[in-house]
């Protein structure tokens, strides 16, 4: 078994096991800001920032020859935060919206990081190469220095969020709320900026100045699926860095020539994906399905309420091609109603008829009282025209619950007002709704 | 390459990609996409890559159809993610070509024995081989290939803009609006959206992915500063383009550097400037009204306080320290100074009383106050109230609105605390 074999020793690899922690860290604290960031609409601002470090490398390069991780992050760091400054400056102080801020830094920062880098090279200052992989990301390329460098700042920055996780969320909610108790809106927005910088700057030399935009954005986006509340969104979308960081550490191992980060981003692009289609109340599945149920439970009503309509005193039975013609609905779209309606008890089925069971007429004479009483309200209240009421009816008598009913009936019944079939004149009609299979 | 020509070519490629990415940046930033180009440019990347493994050359066409085709599905997920999976727009963006880009990577490593291409040459096509790059029919040649493609685009996206000048303006600026008179602001979207990632794929192909990601939002934010209306945009953000594709071939020499880097800090320079000096929305007009109008406050008050102290204890003269606010000591001492200028106010004795004109001016003040405070007080605010609103009023209202508040009230002779209202 030579491929287990082969995972067996690169998990005890003491590099790999470090360069696995590093990668942990450092998505836990996109992932934790990226919550923030995103909610914030500042989603793009790590992909903004990543680029802003361009020129603070090469001007840190310009004036210390050096290329030492700690000497470049502090350029990048610094041109990191001069970009925010400005991006919030703008945002704040022009009619520039925060998109086109971004844009802008992003922009004209990395035009004049291109500016000194060439210049660097042409003017032959010193041997350039190799910055541009700072911006790359390689995180194979990491060394152990390296790494303790980023898991300090990674913890640091999770504690901070920590300490001002309040300050933060009243930042995200309620502004004027966090002013109010004493904190300056504008302060607290340039602290969670500042370790927005410093998480971009650290993750940056692991991923890559375009991918790591995605280590902030793509697990809060995926989080945000799965909650409504902050603390579990932030935990969420940490856990989920983590656990991106982690796979893509193990999976390009496994395949060395991939390199980390875009294996990172791929992983949290699945893990989003995911989310959109299986969260439990936002997500696609159960949209959808809430969506059926309710087609189902509207198309079922219609369906006994037809029946009440095309019923006559003699004859308790309804041929089915009757009923399509009254629903306006195709004749198998009918069978596979009154099939469903016989499992719930409410319908039975013979030779192309059907008639109600008890329990049947009960729901229906419920679903033709709902209708009429809310059009009875509709005209009483003088909100409609007699002839206009059978719409809006058909659309409410779904949703009124027996509660409503005996509300309604109450008015009513101060009112002297007697309920006697339809008040209009007109044929009753059925809303048509989506699919019900 | 001669002298002229090479530096002409280069210089011309710019300006039309700028000109080109101005005419759409100015409805990105006006619809608050700005990144899309971004966005774009880095989304086509596995595009390329399969274009290239599947036609196993670098020949241009192949991959600017892989390219357009990823640009396309790039801005599908974008709106698939936004529109049906409700996803915020920012993250969208940044989520479908985070992917996209990603995908292209490991795709350029996984067959990185068949792939002959790196980031730097897929990232950064470079505008200083323009001239050199030519289009050959046969055996004639017709000159700088670049030149073609980015003229044709230009020409189609000028031509975009002309045709749908108006439903671009309803649906950008309402989509409601919109939908209500007949235009699919949908249709519209896509339509920008198709002409923007063809755009970006022609352009970044021929000068560079950097240019283009600048040059389609940087001149349209500027000219968004410089005014309101639509066509005004559009025209200064196409000369903008323009503009910083000529200087900043010109810097490139000077710096010895990248010409693409260099065009993009021109429009950086070009964007402070707009900052500082546009007229309406630039920091330095707003500093200058903002200045102009406490001036001109500051200058009310030191006249009705000139006005109510010889009307209350028949005193006409203020010394310079109860005269000035000291709350805005600065601004206070200009507008004595500016009033002693105009002879508004005069000085005798180190005291300063109303000068002829100044008792004009300062009743018409006074009058404006105490019309405003019976008025207030006559709409419902309680007396001991209407005082800082009036306050705040009597420094905009004209003869015109004066008048309409007299005849909007009874006829009074006094304010609410019993003061007479002046005639002016």
């Amino acid at each position: 078994m030579p491929i287990i074999s082969g995972v067996y020793e690169v998990i005890w690899d003491a590099t790999f096991q470090l360069v696995l922690l590093g990668s942990l860290l450092i998505g836990a604290t996109s992932g934790t800001l990226g919550a923030f960031a995103v909610l914030r609409r500042r989603s793009l601002l790590g992909d903004a920032l990543a680029h802003a470090a361009l020129p603070g490398v090469a001007l840190a390069f310009l004036w210390t020859q050096s290329k030492a991780l700690p000497i470049l992050l502090l350029g990048a760091t610094v041109s990191g935060v001069v970009g925010v400054l400005i991006i919030e400056a703008i945002v704040n102080y022009t009619r520039i919206k925060a998109d086109a801020a971004l844009g802008i830094v992003l922009s004209v920062f990395f035009g004049g990081g291109i500016v000194l880098l060439t210049h660097i090279q042409r003017s032959e200052v010193g041997n350039q190469s190799g910055l541009d992989k700072f911006l790359f990301g390689q995180a194979a390329s990491i060394v152990r220095a390296d790494l303790y460098v980023m898991c300090i700042v990674s913890v640091l920055v999770m504690i901070a969020v920590f300490l001002f996780y309040k300050e933060f969320k009243g930042l995200i909610f309620d502004a004027e709320f966090l002013s109010a108790l004493g904190f300056s809106p504008r302060v607290v927005n340039l602290l969670l900026m500042g370790l927005i910088v410093l998480t971009v700057m650290v993750g940056l030399q692991a991923v890559g100045v375009i991918l790591i935009a995605a280590m902030l954005i793509t697990p809060a986006a995926a989080a945000r699926f799965w909650t409504d509340r902050l603390h579990v969104m932030v935990l969420v979308s940490g856990i989920l860095g983590a656990l991106c960081g982690a796979l893509g550490v193990g999976l390009s191992a496994l395949a060395p020539r991939i390199p980390t980060g875009p294996v990172m981003v791929l992983v949290a692009t699945a893990a989003f994906l995911v989310s959109v289609l299986i969260a439990p109340r936002r997500g696609v599945l159960a949209r959808r399905m809430r969506l059926r149920a309710n087609a189902l439970r509207e198309n079922g009503q219609h369906f006994l309420r037809a029946y009440l309509a095309l019923q006559t005193q003699d004859k308790q039975e309804v041929v089915l091609a009757d009923l399509a013609g009254e629903l306006q609905l195709p004749l198998y779209r009918v069978r596979r109603l009154a099939k469903r309606l016989g499992r719930d008890g409410w319908v039975n089925t013979h030779n192309g008829a059907c008639s109600l069971t008890k329990l049947g007429h009960k729901e229906a004479d419920f679903v033709v009282k709902s209708h009429q009483l809310w059009e009875y309200y509709l005209v009483y209240r003088s909100i409609l025209e007699e002839d206009h009421v059978d719409r809006p009816a058909d659309e409410v008598e779904h949703i009124l619950t027996p509660e409503i009913i005996e509300q309604l009936e109450t008015i009513l019944a101060e009112e002297d007002i007697d309920i006697v079939g339809d008040i209009h004149k007109a044929h009753s009609g059925y809303r048509r709704t989506g699919r019900d299979e | 390459m001669s002298e002229f020509w090479g530096p002409f070519w280069i210089v011309l490629a710019g300006a039309l990609a700028g000109a080109s990415c101005g005419l759409l940046g100015a409805y990105l930033v006006l619809r608050k996409m700005s990144l899309l180009g971004d966005a774009l440019s880095h989304a086509v990347l596995p595009g390329i890559v399969i274009a290239f493994l599947l036609s196993g050359s670098r020949d241009v066409i192949p991959m600017f159809i892989g390219a357009a085709i990823c640009g396309v599905i790039a801005t599908v997920l974008i709106e698939t993610f936004h529109r049906r999976w409700r996803v915020q727009e920012d993250s969208s963006i940044g989520i479908a070509f985070t992917a996209l880009f990603a995908l292209g990577v490991v795709l350029i490593t996984a067959f990185a024995g068949q792939v002959d291409l790196d980031q730097e040459c897929v990232l950064y096509g470079e505008i200083a081989y323009t001239p050199w790059d030519r289009l050959f029919w046969g055996e004639w040649d017709l000159g700088p290939r670049p030149i073609w493609i980015l003229g044709t685009v230009f020409a189609l996206n000028l031509a975009f803009v002309l045709v749908f000048y108006k439903e671009l303006l309803i649906a950008s600026f309402d989509a409601e609006m919109a939908l209500s008179v007949g235009v699919s602001a949908a249709l519209v979207h896509y339509m920008l959206m198709g002409a923007v990632s063809v755009t970006t794929v022609a352009a970044f192909e021929s000068v560079g992915a950097i240019l283009v990601v600048a040059m389609l939002i940087v001149p349209g934010a500027s000219a968004y500063l410089w005014s309101d209306r639509l066509k005004v945009i559009l025209t200064l953000s196409a000369l903008m383009g323009v503009i910083s594709a000529i200087a900043g071939y010109f810097l490139a020499g000077v710096w010895n550097s990248s010409i693409a880097g260099a065009m993009v800090v021109v429009m950086g320079v070009l964007f402070a400037l707009s900052l500082i000096f546009a007229p309406h929305y630039g920091v330095l007009g707003r500093f200058v009204r903002q200045v102009r109008l406490s001036l001109k406050v500051a200058r009310d008050h030191v006249l009705l306080k000139l006005l109510r102290e010889r009307e209350s204890q028949r005193v006409s003269a203020l010394s310079w320290g109860d005269l000035v606010d000291t709350a805005a000591r600065w601004v206070s001492g200009i507008a004595i100074r500016s009033l002693m200028w105009q002879g508004l106010i005069t000085r005798a004795n180190g005291h300063f009383s109303l000068g002829e004109q100044g008792v004009v001016h300062a009743t018409r003040l006074l009058r404006n106050h105490r019309l405003w405070e019976s008025y207030l007080n006559q709409i419902g605010l309680p007396p001991d109230h209407v005082h800082d609103p009036a306050d705040a009023l009597e420094h905009f209202t004209d003869d015109r609105l004066r008048e309409e508040i007299r005849a909007a009230l009874p006829d009074i002779a006094t304010d609410p605390q019993g003061k007479r209202i002046p005639d002016g």
